[in-house]
């Protein structure tokens, strides 16, 4: 919760911060491949001179059997289990991977990388174009998620690894995961899809455009050229935050931790100051998220989650996406999260079933909702520990 | 993987000896209602199989999951429909009939998804239910049953006889049959209905369509 007051940190900014000089030059390992190997795209359009920016844990083997890639999700980075370089902060799941962890980074060696159309290092509209010397802006064509796993299968080509031993992400992470299992089955021996979904719902699809409308309704964003005035839309950006963060909550945890109490105050001031916690609370998320989020990469990267529709891609039938995979599965929801409702798990579970793949389900009780993924849950943890394992005996890793 | 049969534990409970026999080597298997995945590792271990399984209870699949089994979380009653035709070459229920709501519906969905079912459950035809019930009147407690009436997840018990009017009401056709004494001994395969329903502590079925 905020001690600072939340309306003075809405306020905007002159210069962009950190987000922004990490879309050049990130404080990660990249890799940028030539104007030969451009990444082709959905669109039909591509990116040329791409650049991702990745992070690395633990020691890949000589067998180069051991890997196992994280997807992150809609605000995450390639800074998994590392302090993260805009905010100090440890790593966004450093509670799952590091050594010991569930993912355990003396056994495996975990991979990183920022999505396409981040703000983080790998190409996002905060990057420079090479054909312009300018920020993309809009000028970078939307990618998709299939993008983003295209993206990351280049990168695997060039650090030499053929076969991931897995592959694991919550939320857009788990979407990237259904895709690896779906797009390149023979490349990933096991598969970690958590409170995620074969398709982005209409509800979602919604939410994410009212975040949209608050970014564009902002005047500062500028027709997305903002950069090139010293400015950003961080008032629209702490709003699409603001609404975007009470679909990761469930509204049971949400009255747990705030129920009707007013902040720092005795009763209502009859205003439209922050008088309730949970506003305060709300504020907050929105006024730091700013600092480390570029606006125009929120725009892409949520358009990225609506369009995706592993069904639709498969000729409307999900379990024609898993036809003859051999990769093992493990899905995973949470009981309180209506953003990725056990519902949307039960269905790639059913399309698994129905194509004879591996496949285990776990629900995990909590009320937690859809952030339980990134929190300290131990069923979780026991679950990803647990079919890891059994994954790493079956590949002869243990 | 494929060791042979005679490694049975020897601590392995009887019935579920019982159901492994009649599974062949390196088949694919459905255990439904597959608690803590006991029968399923030991299927795994003793007979090669491709297990998957499904179990209501939250703990019990975590627990299969953390053992390296393909477990999902589900309810026999509402969710073997999602299968599709012949997926597996077996589809066990053990121990698991006689808590399902609608035992003649879960039936009908192990033949259909498996081209063979193997079904074990507690006959309630056992003498000793008979004599509790009639000495005592009142619902039969025993140490391998042992909840009261109110409180039990078996909600469907039956006979041996009731079960095979049931298989002969959908049309399956019953392959084998084991009849287990209290003491595990098996009743001999030619003893008379009569014999097997009175004196058969849990029974195994092997079912075709």
């Amino acid at each position: 919760m905020s001690e600072a007051s939340p309306t003075a940190a809405i306020r905007a900014a002159p210069v962009p911060p950190g987000p922004l000089n990490q879309a050049d030059f990130p404080s990660s390992p990249v890799v940028r491949f030539g104007a030969d190997q451009a990444l082709r795209l959905d669109s039909g359009r591509q990116i040329e001179n791409l650049q991702i920016a990745y992070q690395t844990y633990g020691e890949l083997n000589s067998a180069r059997s051991n890997a196992i890639l994280i997807c992150h999700a809609l605000t995450g980075d390639q800074h998994v289990a590392s302090t993260n370089p805009v905010t100090g902060k440890p790593g966004w799941w450093d509670l799952m991977v590091g050594p010991g962890r569930p993912i355990d980074t003396d056994r495996y060696y975990v991979i990183c990388s920022n999505v396409v159309g981040g703000c983080m290092g790998t190409t996002g509209p905060a990057s420079t174009n090479p054909a312009t010397d300018k920020p993309y802006g809009l000028d970078l064509p939307v990618v998709t998620v299939r993008d983003m796993v295209r993206a990351q299968a280049m990168l695997l080509d060039h650090l030499g690894i053929d076969t991931l031993f897995s592959v694991a992400g919550g939320s857009l992470g788990g979407m990237q995961v259904l895709q690896w299992a779906a797009a390149y089955p023979e490349r990933v021996f096991s598969a970690l899809p958590i409170a995620s979904g074969a398709r982005h719902s209409s509800q979602n699809i919604a939410f994410h455009e009212v975040g949209r409308q608050a970014v564009m309704a902002d005047p500062e964003w500028r027709g997305g050229k903002y950069y090139l005035y010293g400015t950003s839309p961080r008032k629209g950006l702490a709003v699409a935050r603001m609404a975007a963060h009470i679909t990761y909550l469930s509204d049971s945890a949400l009255h747990r931790k705030f129920g009707r109490n007013l902040q720092d105050r005795d009763r209502p001031t009859f205003g439209f100051d922050a008088d309730f916690q949970i506003e305060s609370y709300l504020r907050h998320q929105g006024a730091t998220f700013v600092d480390r989020f570029d606006a125009n990469s929120y725009l892409y990267v949520t358009r990225a989650m609506d369009y995706f529709d592993l069904a639709a891609d498969h000729g409307g039938r999900l379990a024609n996406a898993f036809l003859g995979s051999k990769t093992r599965l493990c899905v995973v929801s949470f009981t309180s999260d209506w953003l990725f409702p056990t519902s949307e798990s039960k269905a790639v579970v059913r399309a698994l079933n129905a194509a004879g793949a591996s496949v285990s389900f776990v629900e995990i009780e909590t009320d937690r909702g859809h952030d339980a993924f990134l929190l300290d849950e131990p069923e979780l943890f026991d679950a990803v520990r647990g079919f890891l394992t059994s994954a790493g005996r079956a590949r002869g890793l243990l | 993987m494929n060791a042979p049969l005679a490694s049975f534990p020897a601590s392995t409970r009887v019935d579920l000896l019982a159901v492994a026999e009649l599974v062949a080597p390196g088949s694919r298997v459905l255990d439904v209602g597959c608690g803590d995945g006991q029968l399923l590792k030991l299927l795994e271990e003793t007979r090669g199989v491709d297990g998957r399984g499904v179990e209501i209870g939250q703990k019990n699949v975590n627990e299969c999951v953390a053992r390296g089994l393909s477990v999902i979380q589900g309810d026999a009653d509402t969710d073997l429909v999602d299968y599709p035709d012949d997926a597996f070459d077996y589809v066990i229920l053990s121990q698991t009939l006689q808590a399902t709501h609608r035992p003649r519906e879960v039936l009908e969905q192990l033949l259909r998804i498996g081209r063979k079912a193997i079904v074990s459950f507690p006959n309630f035809g056992h003498w000793r239910m008979r004599r509790l019930l009639l000495f005592t009147g009142r619902m039969p407690v025993t140490r391998s049953l042992p909840y009261s009436w109110y409180d039990t997840p078996n909600i469907h018990f039956c006979t041996i006889r009731d079960f095979v009017e049931l298989c002969r009401e959908i049309g399956a056709r019953i392959e084998k049959a084991t009849a287990l004494r209290a003491d595990g001994s098996r009743l001999a395969f030619n003893a008379p209905m009569w014999a097997w329903n009175l004196l058969g502590q849990q029974a195994v079925f092997l079912l075709s369509r």
